[in-house]
């Protein structure tokens, strides 16, 4: 019964805020991150899993059978539940929500072997296919799996280890850093080539998604400097990837390295590599000859192991998915962080706001006007974070801009607060001293800023 | 049938209530003392009915343990009929969910209690691996505790169940593959040199997730008991914040829960196992008594297991004064839904295949009832 009464005032004054659904009426337009009809007013673990308003009565009820699918564990075939069989052999996880927990957020493990639940590494030596994607590790693939449906080999397991930089803020304050290092061990199947760079993946949450996939092209557009022709230091790239639906490159708005165009084909191809699951995107599992000859022979799952409408429920609920509400938007402290978040920079590339456009063909995702504080664009962020892992136009320092929104909530709804694409910052405080590159300049005002204007500028961060 | 019964005597209250105000001329506003006897009589339903599920569990909790001592084929029926009697109760006190109260506020137990879909094979052997579960895992878990299961449940995937009333229901029943019956789980399974290795761990743990059960239910009804916390927090909040805990309970769950979750996601996948209580072919019935917490919720009345009745103001009667056309839709929705939900054949995992038309036309009568509901709860905080 520890702590039931405090927190139950706190619901209450969350359950004062809503009408209905977690949506209230009378609202502050700087709070309202997700629009009019996709921002929600649940703060609790369930943050990332709230649907948004407005929706029809056929994409709720998609809505809930997506949710079903996205939490639902995948087993190997043959089983019970055919519609749900085909996992592996080869995977890094059983279901979407073992990596994106209630939606959320992955994180490295606390101990070297520990398990890992939301993270992976691709394999990248540097060359590219006729297309432009990352030409795939022969035996390997193009991700270290670190699981396997039983009597199957998984392919390595990775050992993670940590060293710790120190330094210091301007006004003397110390701060520590820790930066990873990979170890593959238990390879099994053969050695993998030193060419071979690893590069690391954290399942990012996934709220707020269909919004960014309804931004319009032209508004990306309108941030894009890849040269830096105006010379202040920020380029903004747009990384133009594979639209197997379409047949041809389109703008990539999704993972690390903006390398996927679209929220079907980001989760086909999470269902194919992640999860060892094929689909009409995805019609080969990652298992190769070789592997498939160094096992017993195994069961299939039959193709496609995901059906296509499978795939559009899953689509529709992350697309579906309302964004929590920003707090605390009437405090001084968020007022004075705001302003410091403009003035050293991270406006920058962290885009507050756009409105997003009209061809949804879910009609409340239209023209909302949204703050997820990201350009979706790519930029240099240094050889510090560097994965050394060209993918389509983004080179090996190129990442990015993470969206904002939904920060603070994460370590509510994931129980830690891991952040960039290794989970290497312990908090929003590190995340920021390991900006380099473009982000330099910032990073270092960040650095002159005095105590309290850092806790100012993390405690605006944290309310977004 | 018990629906009948509450389906004419639902309409019978209606139209008297209906009635009443209709020769009363006027729309008469409702008073605050009203509104705070309205909430009183909630809470002693809230409480009456935690009271039952407690009860009920208790009994099964001391089946459980007579079965496991000395496993019988009739211990083990007899545990199974007391499970599902449990559920009655249990399945009406979920229209006390989806507003941060005790039994899902931030270190709420609903997830330890009532959890699924749940992916068995964390538990117990499963048909094609033998070896799979906690009871069968003796390298990586040589003891199961209490403690262990509370910190496992949820813990791998939102699917890694643990504990509550569907894990007792798996390992009572065993997985369902028949068109035409439960699981049939043998009572063998708990017995040494029987049916399943691991007998004994087994037992050891359908004790322990009866005792959790019982602790977990029991921290929630003490909340609502007359001297709890949370009953009096609940009682002293301004009327509005408790009319939109309540409607936003009987919105969400016939909505989001019961009508989608429950209903129309079993009947989009038409898995057999997307169904509540998928291992003892229940599911009907809990629908029913999902159903009927929600009716009891808005009429202010609450039937005990051993028959007697809570009854006092209801927001019913109190919507029927601010607007009866509203009222009136709310009356009409829940007439629907009756009537729609009876129609759906059981068992439940055969109707989503066989009788999709059903399962969709009381899934339509939940959504419009959650809508009504809204509008009510509108009308009541004017």
């Amino acid at each position: 019964m520890r702590g039931r009464r405090f927190i139950s005032v706190l619901l209450l004054k969350i359950v004062l805020l809503c009408l209905q659904c977690n949506y209230r009426t009378d609202f502050s337009a700087e709070e309202l991150s997700g629009g009019l009809n996709f921002t929600s007013y649940n703060f609790s673990k369930d943050a990332f899993g709230v649907q948004g308003s407005n929706l029809t009565r056929s994409e709720s009820r998609f809505f809930q059978s997506g949710n079903e699918l996205f939490r639902t564990n995948w087993v190997a075939a043959p089983a019970s539940v055919q519609s749900l069989d085909g996992l592996g052999p080869l995977f890094n996880a059983n279901s979407c929500g073992s990596c994106h927990f209630k939606d959320g957020r992955g994180a490295p493990p606390d101990e070297p072997n520990g398990t890992r639940f939301g993270l992976l590494w691709r394999l990248n030596n540097g060359a590219k296919n006729k297309k432009g994607a990352p030409e795939p590790h022969p035996i390997y693939g193009k991700q270290i799996q670190d699981h396997s449906i039983p009597k199957a080999m998984a392919e390595a397991d990775i050992v993670i280890t940590y060293d710790t930089i120190k330094d210091f803020y301007r006004d003397g304050t110390p701060y520590m850093l820790f930066k990873p290092n990979y170890e593959l061990t238990n390879l099994a199947y053969g050695e993998i080539d030193g060419n071979y760079k690893l590069s690391p993946r954290v399942a990012s949450q996934v709220a707020g998604l269909g919004l960014l996939e309804n931004i319009p092209v032209e508004s990306l557009l309108a941030n894009r400097d890849t040269d830096d022709l105006d010379g202040d230091g920020i380029s903004g790239k747009a990384n133009y990837v594979w639209n197997i639906v379409e047949d041809k490159k389109t703008i990539g708005r999704f993972g690390w390295k903006a390398n996927q165009p679209t929220i079907f084909q980001q989760s086909a191809s999470a269902f194919n590599g992640d999860m060892g699951l094929t689909s009409s995107l995805f019609p080969e599992d990652e298992f190769n000859a070789y592997q498939e000859a160094q096992n017993t022979p195994l069961p299939e799952g039959g193709y496609p192991e995901i059906s296509d409408k499978q795939l559009e429920r899953i689509t529709l609920y992350v697309q579906s998915l309302a964004i929590p509400a920003k707090r605390n938007t009437d405090k001084p402290q968020y007022l004075k962080g705001r302003t410091l978040f403009y003035d050293i920079g991270c406006e920058s590339c962290h885009k507050a706001s756009f409105t997003t456009g009209q061809n949804s063909k879910i009609a409340s995702l239209n023209n909302q006007k949204i703050y997820p504080y990201t350009d979706l664009l790519l930029h240099d962020m240094g050889e510090d974070l560097a994965d050394g892992a060209p993918d389509f136009d983004a080179n090996g320092n190129e990442w990015r801009t993470a969206p904002l929104w939904g920060l603070g909530l994460i370590k509510t709804v994931n129980k830690h607060t891991r952040l960039l694409h290794d989970g290497r910052a312990r908090n929003i405080e590190q995340a920021i001293l390991w900006h380099g590159g473009e982000a330099a300049s910032s990073k270092n005002e960040f650095l002159n800023l005095t105590k309290k204007e850092r806790e100012d500028l993390l405690f605006f961060i944290e309310s977004l | 049938m018990k629906i009948r019964e509450l389906y004419t005597k639902f309409f019978r209250d209606a139209l008297i209530v209906t009635t009443i105000s209709l020769l009363s001329c006027e729309m008469k506003s409702v008073t605050d003392e009203e509104f705070a006897s309205a909430a009183e009589n909630y809470a002693d339903i809230v409480l009456a009915n935690y009271q039952d599920s407690y009860d009920q569990t208790i009994k099964l909790k001391e089946l459980i343990g007579e079965f496991v001592a000395d496993p019988t084929k009739e211990g083990f029926t007899a545990c199974k009929e007391q499970w599902l009697k449990a559920r009655i109760p249990y399945g009406q006190t979920e229209a006390f969910r989806f507003y941060g109260g005790p039994i899902d506020d931030e270190d709420g137990p609903e997830g330890l209690i009532n959890a699924w879909p749940m992916d068995e094979n964390y538990i117990d052997y499963v048909e094609g691996d033998e070896t799979a579960g906690m009871i069968n895992n003796l390298e990586e878990y040589p003891e199961i505790t209490k403690a262990l299961l509370v910190k496992l449940n949820e813990s791998f995937s939102e699917e890694s169940i643990f504990t509550g009333y569907h894990a007792i229901e798996f390992l009572l029943w065993g997985q369902d593959f028949h068109e035409n019956s439960p699981g049939t789980r043998p009572y063998t399974d708990y017995v040494v040199g029987g049916s399943a290795p691991n007998p004994e761990r087994r037992g050891l743990y359908l004790k322990l997730i009866a005792d959790l059960l019982l602790d977990h239910l029991s921290a929630v009804k003490n909340e609502w008991e007359k001297d709890g916390a949370y009953r009096a927090t609940f009682l002293s909040s301004p009327k509005n914040e408790v009319i939109t805990k309540i409607f936003t309970a009987l919105g969400e769950f016939s909505k989001g829960e019961l009508s989608g979750e429950r209903m129309f996601v079993a009947v989009d996948s038409k898995d057999q196992e997307n169904e509540h209580s998928c291992f003892s072919d229940n599911t009907i019935s809990d629908i029913i008594n999902n159903f009927q917490g929600i009716v009891n919720v808005y009429t202010g009345e609450y039937t005990k297991v051993d028959g007697s009745k809570i009854s006092g103001t209801s927001y019913a009667a109190l919507a029927t004064k601010v607007n009866l056309e509203k009222a009136r839709a709310v009356d009409e929705a829940i007439g629907e839904t009756y009537k729609t939900i009876s129609a759906i054949p059981d068992p439940f995992d055969q109707a989503i295949i066989e009788n999709e038309d059903e399962v969709l036309k009381a899934v339509a009568a939940l959504e419009d009832l959650s809508d009504a509901f809204a509008d009510v709860s509108i009308e009541l905080k004017k």
